[in-house]
């Protein structure tokens, strides 16, 4: 096959087996210092509860663990690397200096309980985050403790169910539109409501009709994004806002897609009630491969009394404490006080914009999100022609008539060097193509892609068996799913 | 803006490509009487240099040097260097959830060997990806038995860590789950007795943790077999993960909730830390979270995917497991590390120093405070008792540059002056001995004063 694109060139990688496959007896890659107290007899300790063996665990030395995981690390695509345009993922830049300040040692080794008197650096990193991201999205309180965006979305629910049990009523429903994440209908289940769906309209909008329609005292909040799945902002937000609060209802705002509002609009200044925030997507966090996260949740002051215990207060002495005396408090959803790690990354990230900065990273997100449309337009199918803010829908409605869908199209980028964009994704469009450039993106690399996509195109015309069977230039081939969920296997087991 | 990768003349040129003539022109859906026409109230841009300074400043503030014996749910473990070396590369920290396998094959094998490994060390069958955390894993494993048993009411002991015990009730109070509490007895244990009399038919599951709150190992084996003849699930929560090289893993238990930090996380004032849940292989489509697989490419080559996705939110929606979605992946990474580091020999070696460490402290502060539940076997925790208040026993310490004990009394009023400490590996005997020393002068002051005041009554 010859080499379709300029962007990336095949490179030898080293082959790497599993770590157990390395292991032999007597191999360390560590030393403990002499012990400095008397030693001790652990069977006269522990009686039955001792321990002999650790089963299969490796015995390696450090330079094959060095060269195990670096020759593993060079299998992975990153952010890094180039352009990683996950729709609704938010996949920017990590600057590096977030995590030179993670790592210093009063910020990475100071313990939760350590005493007030001598935390009060870290009392004031959550401090000064905390104001800023109430600055940001026009709310009046935040806690910081839940741990991920689905996290944000539970603690922000059981914040809604308690204000409403305070009003005498729980109520019953969640209403949730069908282009919404995954995670906003289990979340509203895991809290005991249950979820109504919500259509869109034509402009891929809540459909306001329906909305009227279904908005009553048995519902608690809409669950809606915005901008929404398709990188539409909701025009009608003051309507829909209006519509739940005539009814009692809370708007609850899944922040998800931030990176497209900030220093521009504040949700709070447009009727949202309650929002999280994924410090992971427009904090520029690292996503680790999947995690950590971390999921503020922003509220107006009728929510206040619920948050999370601790909320940290201002002593009369103007030092930080932690207040644990909540008795109206939806409780705690974490040990601890939350991803604290995060939260100094995403301080640092914001002092490193600040206003003109994030107003500047906003804009170019939303310009980038629209060269790629631009730019795309009329070679693939844009089921939507509502304006784009920071990401953009396509469907594969044209290729499919070749046989072609979206997943191989997805695929058959890798060999183009990128990472593929979103997939299937939001339902409300068969065969979704979601690109969100963000705004860590240059003119260049957004050429290439759109380059890239048309080649694609072009090959789904001309030889669209080369676009099915992609990807042809990765370490494997597509692997067998159904295999894997039909016979799980899901540790390694020595011969 | 440095980040920022664009030229005015770019801009200019794709604004010209899109047909606009503004920025602006883009923003134009949003209403414009909720456009922000102001700078946020916010620090000004900060040079690099200048926002290295606020944070060191902080960490000047936040006790940078202090010797500590907290432990509690965070440990204060050796991290070996290559960890930050290795998870640093941007190929782990900069890519996402590893869906789309073919160019993800570093961070799914490695989470692969990551659950093996949980698997080796806890005793059981299958581990996942990760959760949030200790706390939260164990509510999701609680929920877990509640799906698998169809029963709904939980017991929980209180040598659980009390904030694990509030996530739950958090997360149970609106599934209707009914929680019931079982005490702990003279020897810090769960009191067999009233766990007996807490189990009704309706009991989904028994959550206990071991080694416990106080650090003292449960007898696992009794509680098993109490809940399983009323066929209920014991769910075991670990809190402290270097236990595993020296301490019996709880193999009688349907479902491990554990918490990693200790292997090679650091203690970052509390998170981000590294849940992971693990149970036997017949309970893996109830497990909540993400999972990943061994299969073969279309040339029959090994390759690892992200599997059994059907238990999750993406998929299930409403009807999902959990709607856990980000997880902890580059937490779980430096446990892998870690664990890879140690292995089977280095991981008891480490163990053992702890629990030498702790007897040491154990046979020192006897000397002068009480040592409580000194009948049961413990790992590096150890509750005391003085005759002055805690915290200002804790206050003489501080004057030396040492964080002493828990005090226990905000969650468990019933143990007065006592106080939780904890040894690890880096635990010097020259702190221990300080700690000691001041634990002595205090129970001095206290006598000396009392002395003073009988004095006076003659």
């Amino acid at each position: 096959m010859k080499h379709p694109t300029p962007k990336a060139t095949r490179h030898v990688n080293q082959n790497e087996g599993l770590i157990f496959e390395k292991s032999s007896p007597g191999k360390a890659a560590w030393k403990l210092p002499p012990l400095d107290v008397p030693e001790i007899d652990t069977a006269k300790l522990l009686g039955n509860a001792e321990r002999k063996d650790l089963g299969h665990m490796p015995e390696v030395s450090e330079i094959e663990i060095i060269r195990h995981f670096t020759r593993m690390s060079t299998w992975n695509y990153a952010i890094d690397l180039g352009m990683y345009p996950l729709g609704s993922c938010t996949m920017k830049y990590n600057p590096r200096v977030n995590e030179a300040v993670a790592r210093v040692e009063g910020i990475a080794n100071g313990h939760p309980y350590q005493p007030e008197k001598i935390s009060q650096g870290a009392l004031r990193i959550i401090k000064t985050l905390s104001d800023c991201l109430i600055e940001i999205t026009g709310m009046d309180a935040i806690t910081l403790q839940p741990a991920a965006g689905a996290h944000g979305e539970m603690t922000g629910l059981l914040m809604v169910r308690a204000y409403h049990e305070s009003k005498g009523n729980a109520r019953k429903k969640i209403l949730i539109p069908d282009s919404a994440h995954g995670t906003n209908p289990a979340t509203a289940a895991m809290v005991g409501y249950a979820v109504e769906n919500l259509k869109s309209d034509s402009r891929g909008m809540v459909d306001i009709a329906s909305l009227e329609a279904q908005m009553n005292e048995d519902v608690a909040a809409l669950m809606l994004t915005n901008p929404n799945t398709l990188g539409v902002f909701e025009q009608d937000i003051h309507k829909i806002a209006d519509i739940l609060h005539a009814k009692g209802g809370l708007l609850y705002m899944d922040g998800a897609n931030m990176n497209a509002l900030v220093g521009k609009v504040r949700p709070g200044d447009f009727g949202v009630d309650v929002m999280h925030l994924n410090l992971h997507k427009t904090f520029s966090t690292p996503h680790g491969g999947g995690g950590p996260g971390s999921g503020p949740v922003a509220i107006k002051k009728i929510l206040e009394p619920f948050l999370p215990k601790p909320v940290v207060i201002t002593h009369s002495d103007g030092t930080l404490g932690f207040e644990y005396n909540r008795p109206h408090s939806v409780g705690r959803v974490r040990a601890f006080y939350g991803n604290f790690g995060m939260f100094v990354r995403a301080l640092a990230y914001i002092q490193a914009n600040g206003p003109d900065g994030l107003r500047q990273t906003t804009e170019d997100a939303v310009l980038n999100a629209n060269y790629i449309r631009k730019g795309l337009e009329g070679t693939y199918d844009l089921p939507y022609s509502t304006p784009t803010m920071h990401e953009v829908v396509f469907s594969d409605k044209m290729q499919a008539k070749k046989g072609v869908r979206t997943m191989d199209i997805a695929k058959r980028l890798i060999d183009y060097g990128f990472h593929p964009y979103t997939t299937a994704f939001p339902l409300i469009v068969p065969g979704a193509l979601m690109i969100e450039p963000t705004e860590s993106e240059s003119k260049e690399e957004m050429d290439l892609f759109v380059e890239a996509m048309k080649s694609i195109a072009q090959e789904t015309e001309e030889d669209p068996q080369t676009v099915l069977d992609a990807p042809h230039s990765t370490r494997v081939s597509r692997l067998d799913e159904t295999a894997a969920a039909r016979k799980p296997v899901l540790r390694w087991k020595p011969a | 803006m440095r980040y920022l990768p664009k030229s005015p003349a770019d801009r200019e040129a794709m604004l010209k490509a899109i047909g606009i003539r503004s920025v602006d022109d883009l923003f134009a859906p949003i209403p414009a009487e909720y456009r922000l026409n102001r700078d946020l109230k916010i620090p000004r841009q900060m040079a690099e240099s200048e926002i290295v300074d606020f944070f060191r400043q902080r960490s000047r503030e936040n006790g940078d040097e202090y010797t500590s014996f907290l432990g509690a749910g965070a440990y204060f473990h050796y991290r070996p260097v290559i960890i930050d070396s290795l998870i640093s590369r941007g190929e782990f920290l900069t890519a996402y959830t590893p869906y789309q396998a073919e160019i993800s094959q570093g961070t799914l094998q490695s989470i692969f060997e990551f659950q093996t490994m949980i698997c080796e060390l806890t005793g059981m069958e299958v581990a996942n990806a990760s959760m949030y955390d200790g706390s939260t894993g164990a509510a999701e494993a609680v929920m877990m038995a509640v799906r698998l048993t169809g029963r709904r009411s939980v017991v929980v002991a209180r040598s659980l860590h009390p904030e694990y015990r509030e996530v739950l009730a958090t997360y149970a109070t609106h599934q209707g789950m009914p929680l019931s509490t079982v005490a702990f007895g003279d020897d810090g244990r769960v009191s067999l007795k009233e766990l007996e009399q807490s189990i009704t038919p309706e009991t989904a599951c028994v959550l206990i943790q071991s080694p416990n709150f106080f650090g003292t190992i449960e007898d696992v084996d009794a509680i098993a077999e109490i809940a399983h003849k009323h066929g209920a699930m014991l769910v075991v929560s670990i809190a402290e993960a270097v236990s595993l090289g020296i301490v019996e893993p709880p193999r009688q238990a349907d479902i491990i909730a554990m918490e990693a930090q200790s292997f090679g996380v650091p203690l970052g004032f509390g998170g981000p830390y590294c849940g992971v849940i693990a149970t036997r292989e017949k309970y893996v489509r109830q497990m909540p979270g993400r999972l990943v697989g061994q299969t073969v490419d279309k040339q029959g080559k090994r390759g690892f995917v992200l599997t059994l996705a059907t238990r999750e939110q993406h998929i299930r929606r409403e009807k999902a497991t959990s709607n856990i979605c980000t997880n902890q992946a580059l937490v779980a990474l430096m446990v892998n590390i870690f664990m890879t580091v140690y292995g089977k020999v280095g991981i008891k070696e480490l163990a053992k120093q702890n629990l030498a460490k702790t007897a040491y402290a154990v046979s020192q502060f006897g000397k002068h405070g009480k040592v409580l539940f000194t009948g049961s076997p413990r790992f590096n925790e150890f509750v005391v008792t003085t005759s002055e208040d805690p915290y200002a026993v804790n206050s003489r310490l501080l004057g030396h540059k040492i964080v002493g004990g828990l005090p226990l009394r905000k969650f468990y009023p019933e143990l007065g002056n006592a106080a939780l400490w904890c040894c690890t590996e880096l635990t010097t005997r020259s702190a221990i001995d300080t700690a000691a020393g001041l634990i002595a002068e205090s129970e001095r002051s206290v006598r000396t004063a009392k002395e003073e005041v009988e004095e006076v009554a003659r």
